[in-house]
Formats: C-alpha cells, structure tokens, sequence
C-alpha cells in the first residue's frame, strides 16, 4: 500500500498485550483515517506511534516516500496534534498560548484574528486559559490546528465531551481541511460521519 | 497548503520562546521562584541554629553551607521543571514540534537557571555576610555559584525528565541528581574555601567551568531522550 | 562474524550458549581465587609499614577493580540496548546492576576493616577510594531505584538506560574530584596509588585474584541474565517449550 501516510507492519505491545499487529494502512490527500475500537483497544496509542511518541514493536511509518524514523524534521512540519489534553497552560491567556505555538511550528499567525473570530473566542482572549470551559478550551486546541500550515491533522478523540454544535465545528473544519488536499487521521469510539474518503482501521 | 518548503521558524525562536514562555509564567506564579529562594535561606540559617553561633565556626563552614544550601534548593525548583508540561499535554506538542528537542530541553534548563540558580547567586552575598565571609572571597563564592547552579540546572534537567510522571519521583530525583552533583558540590564548596585560606582558586574555577561546558554540550541530548521515554 | 552476534542476541539462543558457559567460568573463577587466596595468605611478604591485616587488600581491590567495571559491562549494555533497540542488551544491564552494588558494599566492607586499625574508625572521609565508593554504590542505588519506579519493563529499560551512560559519563569526573578533594587534606590512604616495585609475589596474587573475580562476576552475571531473559520471555513460544516439552504430558 502507498500513499502520503502509510504504515506498514505495526505491532505494538503495551507491557505484556500486543494491541494490534501486522497493522498497516495507506493515506492520501484529501482522505480521512478513522481509528476506531472501543475504549482501551489501543486507539490512542496507535495515534501515539504514528505521530512518534512512542516506538512500533515492528513495521515503521512513511511519510512522503521516507521512513519517520529517519526524517523526523520533516515529518514534523506537516503534522499537528489534537488530543484531550489540549497542551496549553493555564496560567497564560489564549493569545499567549498560540503566541508560544508560533515558535514551534510553521504557523500563519496573520490569520489568528480571522480564527480567532470564526471559532467564537473573540471575548475570551483576556482570560487565563484555565477558566474556559472544556468546549472552548477544545475550540482554542483547533485553533491551533487551522493556524498551522501543516497537511497532516491527527486527532485523538476530538468529538467527546462536546455538544452537538461543538461536534458539527469539528467535522465541518475536517471537511474543510480534507478538501483543501490535507490528510486526517482521527481516532474515535464513537460513530462519525464526514463527507469524504474514508479509510477505516478498527481495533478489537 | 501542500507541497512547499517549510521554514522551521527560527531555531534560536524556539529557545527563546521556551525561556520567555516559562519566565511569563513565573511572572504570574512568582511562588515558583520565591519558595525555593526562602528554601536556601532557611536552611543556611539551620547551621548556626543547631551547631552554636561561633564566629569560628561560622567562617570555616560559610561556604561548604551555602553551597549545600544551594544545591538543596535548586533540587527543590528542579522537581517541577517538567511536570505542569507533562500533566497538561504541552510535552507532547514540544516533542511533536520540528525544533530539535535538545534545543528545547536547554532552553527549559536555561529558563530554570534564570528563574533559580541566579536569584541564588544573587542572594548568596547577604546568607555570606552572616557568615562573616570577607568581601573579596564573595566575589569567588558568586563565580562559583554561577558556574555549579548553571551545570545543576543543565544535569538536574535530566533527572527531572527521567522522573516526571513518576510516583514519589521527588526523592527519586534526589537520589539520582546528588551522586552525579557531588563534583560540582566538592570543587565549588573547597574553592571557596581555599579562596578564605588564601590559596589559589584557579584549578577550581577552571573545573567548574569546564564542567560546565561538558554539561552544556552532552546534557540537552541526554534531557531530550529522556523526555520522549518518560512521556511515552 | 555478524551473523555470531545476531545469534547471540537471539535470546533462546544466548540461553543455551550461558549455561554452557557458566561451569566453566566458575571454575576458572575458583581456581584463580583459590590460588589468589593461598598465595596472598601465605606466601606473599609482609609489608613493612602494615601487618598480616593488608592482606585484605587481596579481597579489596578486586572487589573495588569490579565494582567499577560492573557499572561499565552495565553502562554499555544499556547503551546498545537503547541505540540499537537489542532486547537481550537490556536484560544484561538489569542484572548486572546488583551485582555490582554487591561488589561495591564488599569494597566498601573490607576498605573499612582494612583502615580501621590505621584510623581508629570505621570510617575516613579523608580517603579518596573509600568515598568514591560510596558515591558509586549511590549511583547503583539510583540506577536500580529508577528501575522499580517505572512499572513498564520496556520504558524502565530505556530510561535506566539514558541514567547509566550519564553516570558512566560521570564516574571519572567523580573520582578525580574526589582525588582532588582529599589531596588538599592530606589524610591517610590506604593504598599508595602505583608503587614502584611492587613485589611479585604480591603482585601475581593480586593479579590472580583480580582475574578470578572477574570469571566469578561473569559466571554470576550469566546466571542473572538468564533469568532476566526467562521472564522477559516468558509468553514466547521457546520458553512454554522448556516448561513444558512438547509431547510431554502436561
């Protein structure tokens, strides 16, 4: 299997459980990965290994032609992570935390206001982080996700914990990210549906 | 979106944004920074409290006391070096993010230093003078200091990387940082100390610094493995 | 030649290979500490500064001599382990950790009983061998502490790890500070560091002593490591087969 993303081989042990093995799977631009298993099946820690946070039993990841292993830097550039722990401290205000992500990543911190403005957080930029609610502490998390210039999404559970209008954002942004040539891959024990090519690997 | 040549946004911007980043917060917490400073002072003012207030005393053990203070103190500050980023899910956007991640741990240990090992240097003369330290042995215990916090702050990274996330990774940090500090402890403390005797402090100086330049060039890798084993 | 040490990674393989390898190194351990110990009791010549009590230094040196070494064997192990991801380099490192702790408290011991009658305590600080050793069985306490601490066996390996390359790093930068600290106070050593003329007939005992602790370590050590990889493999097919021989009833 080729594709932009693709993983050949996985096998990952947590201790002494093998989660998944001889996993492999192929990603192209304009195409969402839906991970999918119940709770515990090795979701976040497959999203975990192809992101690169942690290592692969066996098999190895490819991205644009080469192993990640190899090119980290550049797999880097094109990937951003969203996960329930959204990585932002709680002590500084919403500008300050993107702020701090500018300098990790190619981001385009002319478009902050216009993000800013269409995820609705225009009035809660003053406010240190820790006082908004998770709903908006998700909303600042893709926030980050559209300020990067980055072709690969990948999202742990991105819809729980959300009303039904923070749950129709998030799928109508991935659209928006999929047509625009990115690749997304998105782990979820719910049910999604999002109007693009859908590759699924499920989990037991 | 697709297909062009990314810029990595300046190697030295990520450096200094994760000193500026981690000064801001301090700045709103300044607790973080204030504790450990009363720590040492505390604890240089148990010697003369328990072992009796004789002039004597006091000047022959000035610097292996502030010294011992310091290197405390410092192991408290150190604890939480990564902790707040490990628990709120920063650590897994710093090592995702293309900067090199040694790059990024010496800018957290140098942010550390700034927010710790100085304001210790600083305060270091006032803890002298009530040990009766002459003015221009000072002057030696400041270098001294200087030199050993910033290759504490630099070797205790590690350890903090190693044990963030652990259980009672507290004292765990403690055994495994004062062994490895012991060099740094024993030059700086007897500098000082040969400084009060009028010997020459030379050796000593030139140690310290050197130690430091060896912790400046293999620490940040050490630290960086470190990270992305204890945030697996 | 490659092909040696792929196969000796393998650890069903590596497994055989230290069995059969143990009674040997026992025996040439015991051989060359026996005649270690008979020599260096009976035949070597007294000093003229110490009396019959030196002759600890036939258990001290060795025992120090390994100690040493022991967290070298470990350092590297841990460091082919992590670089090239070698399972069988980690168990290595986790059993070599306490025996070298061991060695470093026997150092510790007999450094004490030998100086006592020199200092009048058990204890000097003045001397640089006997603080480093200290300072060495800390950095073995912190190693194996690391270890406990960490609950996955993969990710205890590969932090242990990262901690024994920075403490090999370490361990010449510790001794010599420690030589150094104690040179400004000249305080009583119990060795004199490379004597001119060591007398053979302390020297080959010495010696002897030295290489036969080494072959003991090395038996132990394979002993270790072979129950490390027992239960690090314990659901793989190889090792149901030792418990259970296929065809046998169960």
């Amino acid at each position: 299997m080729t594709g932009l993303l693709s993983g050949k081989d996985l096998c990952l042990l947590r201790g002494d459980r093998c989660l998944f093995q001889q996993l492999s799977f192929a990603l192209n631009p304009g195409e969402l990965l839906l991970v999918e298993g119940a709770n515990g099946s090795g979701k976040t820690s497959l999203l975990r290994g192809i992101a690169g946070l942690l290592d692969f039993e066996t098999g190895h990841i490819s991205w644009d032609g080469q192993k990640t292993l190899d090119d980290f830097q550049g797999f880097r550039l094109d990937l951003v992570w969203l996960s329930h722990r959204v990585g932002f401290k709680g002590e500084l205000n919403l500008l300050e935390n993107l702020q701090f992500e500018s300098a990790l990543r190619p981001s385009s911190m002319q478009k902050t206001e216009a993000v800013i403005e269409r995820l609705g957080l225009a009035r809660l930029t003053g406010l240190p982080f820790r006082y908004l609610s998770a709903g908006q502490q998700r909303r600042v998390a893709l926030a980050r996700m559209l300020l990067a210039e980055a072709r690969l999404w990948m999202m742990d559970e991105p819809f729980t914990n959300l009303d039904k209008a923070g749950q129709s954002l998030v799928a109508e942004l991935i659209a928006e990210h999929l047509t625009n040539d990115g690749l997304c891959v998105v782990a979820s024990h719910q049910t999604v549906e999002i109007d693009a090519p859908t590759r699924r690997v499920t989990l037991q | 979106m697709s297909g062009q040549e990314k810029q990595v946004p300046g190697l030295l911007g990520g450096f200094g944004a994760i000193i500026r980043r981690d000064l801001l917060l301090a700045w709103k917490r300044p607790g973080d920074v204030l504790n450990p400073l009363f720590f040492f002072a505390m604890v240089a003012s148990l010697f003369p409290l328990a072992v009796g207030p004789s002039p004597e005393q006091l000047m022959l053990n000035g610097p292996g006391v502030v010294w011992v203070a310091a290197l405390l103190a410092t192991l408290l500050s150190l604890n939480s070096l990564f902790l707040s980023d490990f628990e709120d899910g920063s650590l897994d956007q710093i090592i995702l993010s293309p900067q090199p991640l040694p790059l990024l741990g010496l800018g957290k240990a140098a942010a550390h230093w700034l927010l710790s090992g100085l304001p210790l240097v600083l305060v270091s003369p006032l803890i002298a003078m009530t040990y009766r330290m002459p003015g221009d042995i000072i002057g030696v215990m400041m270098l001294s200091l200087a030199l050993g916090t910033i290759s504490l702050s630099l070797l205790g990274a590690i350890g903090a990387a190693l044990t963030v996330g652990l259980n009672r990774g507290n004292a765990l940090l403690s055994l495994l940082i004062l062994p490895l500090a012991m060099p740094i402890l024993i030059f700086g403390a007897r500098t000082v100390s040969l400084a009060a005797a009028g010997d020459p402090v030379a050796a000593g100086i030139y140690f310290l610094a050197a130690y430091c330049m060896l912790a400046l060039t293999l620490a940040p890798f050490a630290t960086a493995a470190a990270l992305k084993i204890s945030n697996e | 030649m490659w092909r040696f040490f792929h196969k000796l990674a393998s650890p069903p393989h590596f497994y055989g290979l230290a069995a059969r390898m143990i009674p040997w190194f026992y025996a040439a351990g015991l051989a060359l500490v026996i005649y270690g110990t008979v020599a260096g009791l009976f035949y070597a010549p007294v000093d003229e500064e110490m009396n019959d009590g030196f002759r600890i230094i036939y258990v001290h040196v060795p025992a120090a001599y390994i100690s040493m070494s022991a967290y070298m064997v470990m350092a590297i192990a841990a460091g082919i382990g992590l670089i090239w991801r070698m399972k069988l380099a980690h168990a290595v490192a986790a059993g070599a950790a306490p025996l070298g702790a061991w060695f470093t408290f026997l150092a510790l011991l007999t450094g004490s009983i030998w100086g006592r009658p020199m200092w009048g305590t058990w204890w000097e600080w003045g001397d640089p061998r006997l603080t480093s050793e200290l300072l060495m069985l800390f950095l073995y306490f912190g190693y194996m502490a690391l270890r406990a601490a960490i609950d996955d066996t993969a990710k205890a390996d590969k932090a242990s790890a990262v901690l024994a390359m920075v403490g090999a790093v370490n361990i010449p930068i510790i001794h010599f500070s420690v030589e150094w600290w104690t040179s400004l106070h000249q305080g009583p050593t119990i060795l004199k560091e490379g004597g001119p003329g060591i007398h053979p007939d302390m020297l080959y005992p010495l010696l002897g002593m030295i290489l036969g602790f080494t072959f003991l370590f090395g038996a132990l050590l394979l002993a270790r490591v072979r129950t490390e990889v027992l239960q690090r493999e314990r659901r793989s097919r190889w090792v149901r087969n030792l418990i259970m021989p296929a065809g046998e009833a169960a």
